[in-house]
């Protein structure tokens, strides 16, 4: 999250379902998680960690308006404006056939939209390399990563003991 | 801790898996040297794909005086093709999409393989109508884009216009939601890597790290294109449809078109999801992911679709009679009884008849009855598309041009060469990309692996 070179500690876990037991633990106690990494995504972990909801499906929305009247629109302008042209004696604003391409559009433009501000907001791309903190995190182990802060070995300990006490299999410092 | 047990539902990953086994069995045949097996595949399907090569070529070369195609019938085997093609391409996304809409985890098993197959067919399809032009040099023509006739725009009022917008929408998303999927079971590849097969892997997987907030975005993108695609598969075959329903040709002008496609298209893809699925999960040996569950699930959607192609097929035959309009009565009388009436035949027997064996339970967990079966559908609905497009352009409004088509050796090398092209890329996909989703199949393992939902549950978990 931050530039700052920092020292990251984080516990592993083998079940999500302990992951989930130590992240509510970690929420009562008031320890500021950084991230929580899982190799799937583990049904009800945004609400435990207080994730707000995604708003990615309302930049969908906005994507597909601009699509359907991209789409709509452009098809009205050409045929009335720029080149108007009779075709099968219907009028030149014949609306009911320009659905298909207006809806294709919407559906172009949501989708494309959707995807590339996901990789954007995500800060992934192609060939980027994001740091991970264990190989395994994308196989079978569940994290829950700490940032240490300035105020150093007591902070740690009592880190080091909340990872003991909700059954993390290890627990390492990792230098960001 | 247990998960909600149904004792109707029969496991969906069996072999007793864990997350680890899981990575470790759909991964690893992207790791090891080729089989024979999959060696002797790849070279089939490479000289499939030179044959199309060279077809094509000729095609172009020569002009497409090098077919069969005559002034009363102007479309062959190349539309034919073009539509069963696409319709195969929608079984895939049926399955990510409609599937995830309705919450069916047996989907989990084949979607990524089947998206595959979505995008690798639609490329197929695409070839067709690109080398129907003739001139494919002036295939940029379709497009309504700023030139200096005028500018002289396309005619927005064409069904075969709103195809070009429906097919390259439809292969666009369909190759964003695929890819999406991929992106953490890449990362699982990468992690598992080393030297530059890390780096290579590092760069398709886009720098995936699993963060909860990344999971939560990728879901909520993964719901919404779904929730996108599914209307939008219904759409692409419905305007395919159109290319006939809107015309005033006898037998094509009839308002069944559109879900009479739609339906068979799910029916023709299903079909080859299982020659796909049965073929795969032998030679990578996936049976514990792609289980008799997911193949007895398929064969019913099978039975389903199918017997919707049926009913159509009768309705058509019901309404031309009823509609007391001659030409629509002679249109089908001559499908059925005409010159190619054996192409009719064929389709009857290979998608209404020969699918009803589904009906009994023994028959869809058979595997032999299925690649069977799966064959006859592609080759039924081959048929299906054939019947339409050249039995009803043979005989015309005038007696005077009434004419028989029969493919000449570049139509038909096109098509098996089409099959090479669709074969070559699934064979390269399975060796470069873990062919089941690992990340959705883990996500299930606790409500559908046998170890928390078999009848040994109980024992060894609590």
């Amino acid at each position: 999250m931050n530039q700052v070179p920092s020292q990251i500690l984080f516990g592993l876990y083998h079940d999500e379902e302990v992951l989930l037991q130590a992240v509510r633990e970690a929420r009562s106690r008031h320890l500021e998680i950084d991230d929580v990494y899982s190799p799937f995504p583990v049904h009800g972990l945004d609400n435990v960690l207080g994730l707000t909801e995604s708003r990615l499906h309302v930049a969908g929305f906005i994507y597909g308006l601009i699509g359907a009247l991209t789409g709509f629109l452009f098809m009205t302008w050409v045929f009335t404006r720029d080149w108007p042209i009779i075709f099968g004696g219907k009028p030149y604003f014949s609306a009911p056939s320009f659905i298909p391409i207006t809806f294709e559009m919407t559906v172009l433009f949501a989708s494309v939209g959707m995807v590339v501000t996901f990789y954007t907001i995500c800060g992934m791309g192609p060939g980027v390399t994001n740091p991970t903190l264990d190989d395994r995190i994308t196989d079978d182990k569940f994290c829950i990563a700490f940032t240490l802060g300035e105020s150093g070995k007591e902070e740690e300990d009592n880190l080091r003991r909340f990872f003991k006490e909700t059954g993390a299999e290890e627990v390492h410092v990792k230098n960001c | 801790m247990s998960a909600p047990v149904s004792a109707l539902r029969e496991p969906l990953i069996t072999g007793q898996k864990t997350y680890h086994a899981i990575t470790e069995d759909i991964c690893s045949p992207t790791e090891k040297t080729p089989t024979t097996a999959w060696v002797i595949a790849f070279i089939c399907a490479v000289s499939g794909l030179a044959l199309y090569v060279f077809s094509v070529t000729w095609t172009i070369w020569v002009g497409i005086g090098s077919w069969n195609l005559n002034r009363t019938i102007n479309w062959g085997w190349d539309i034919t093709n073009f539509v069963w093609w696409v319709g195969i391409g929608h079984a895939g996304t049926l399955i990510s999409a409609i599937l995830l809409l309705f919450r069916q985890k047996w989907r989990t098993g084949v979607n990524r393989a089947a998206e595959a197959m979505t995008i690798f067919a639609v490329i197929c399809a695409g070839q067709f109508p690109l080398i129907h032009m003739g001139r494919i040099w002036l295939g940029f023509f379709i497009l309504p884009y700023p030139n200096t006739r005028g500018p002289l725009w396309v005619n927005f009022n064409s069904p075969l216009l709103w195809d070009v917008f429906a097919i390259s929408t439809y292969l666009t998303v369909s190759i964003l939601f695929w890819y999406t999927g991929l992106v953490p079971d890449f990362a699982t590849v990468r992690d598992r890597a080393k030297g530059l097969r890390r780096k290579i892997y590092n760069f398709v997987s886009f720098g995936w790290t699993g963060s909860a907030k990344h999971w939560q975005r990728w879901e909520s993108l993964s719901l919404v294109l779904a929730g996108l695609a599914t209307p939008l598969v219904l759409s692409v075959h419905t305007i395919v449809s159109f290319d006939f329903a809107t015309s005033v040709i006898p037998g094509w002008h009839t308002t069944i078109f559109p879900p009479y496609f739609v339906a068979g298209a799910i029916f023709s893809g299903f079909a080859m999801v299982q020659t796909l699925m049965l073929t795969t999960r032998k030679v990578l040996k996936l049976e514990d992911y792609i289980t008799l569950e997911h193949i007895d699930s398929m064969n019913k959607v099978i039975l389903a679709t199918g017997s919707i192609v049926g009913v159509a097929y009768l309705t058509e035959l019901f309404i031309a009679w009823y509609s007391g309009y001659i030409y629509e009565q002679f249109a089908f009388y001559n499908r059925v009884m005409g010159p190619y009436f054996w192409s009719y035949i064929g389709m009857m027997g290979c998608n209404v008849l020969s699918p009803q064996i589904f009906w009994s339970k023994r028959m869809r967990r058979n595997l032999f009855v299925t690649f069977l079966m799966s064959i006859f559908v592609n080759i039924g609905m081959w048929f299906e598309r054939f019947v339409i497009i050249a039995t009803t352009l043979a005989r015309d409004y005038l007696p005077t041009s009434w004419s028989y088509y029969s493919p000449t050796w570049v139509e038909v090398c096109i098509f098996i060469g089409t099959l090479g092209l669709f074969s070559t890329c699934y064979l390269i996909f399975i060796r470069v990309a873990p062919v089941v989703a690992v990340a959705e199949v883990k996500g299930i393992l606790k409500n559908g692996g046998d170890q928390y939902v078999g009848p040994k549950a109980n024992q060894s978990h609590h």
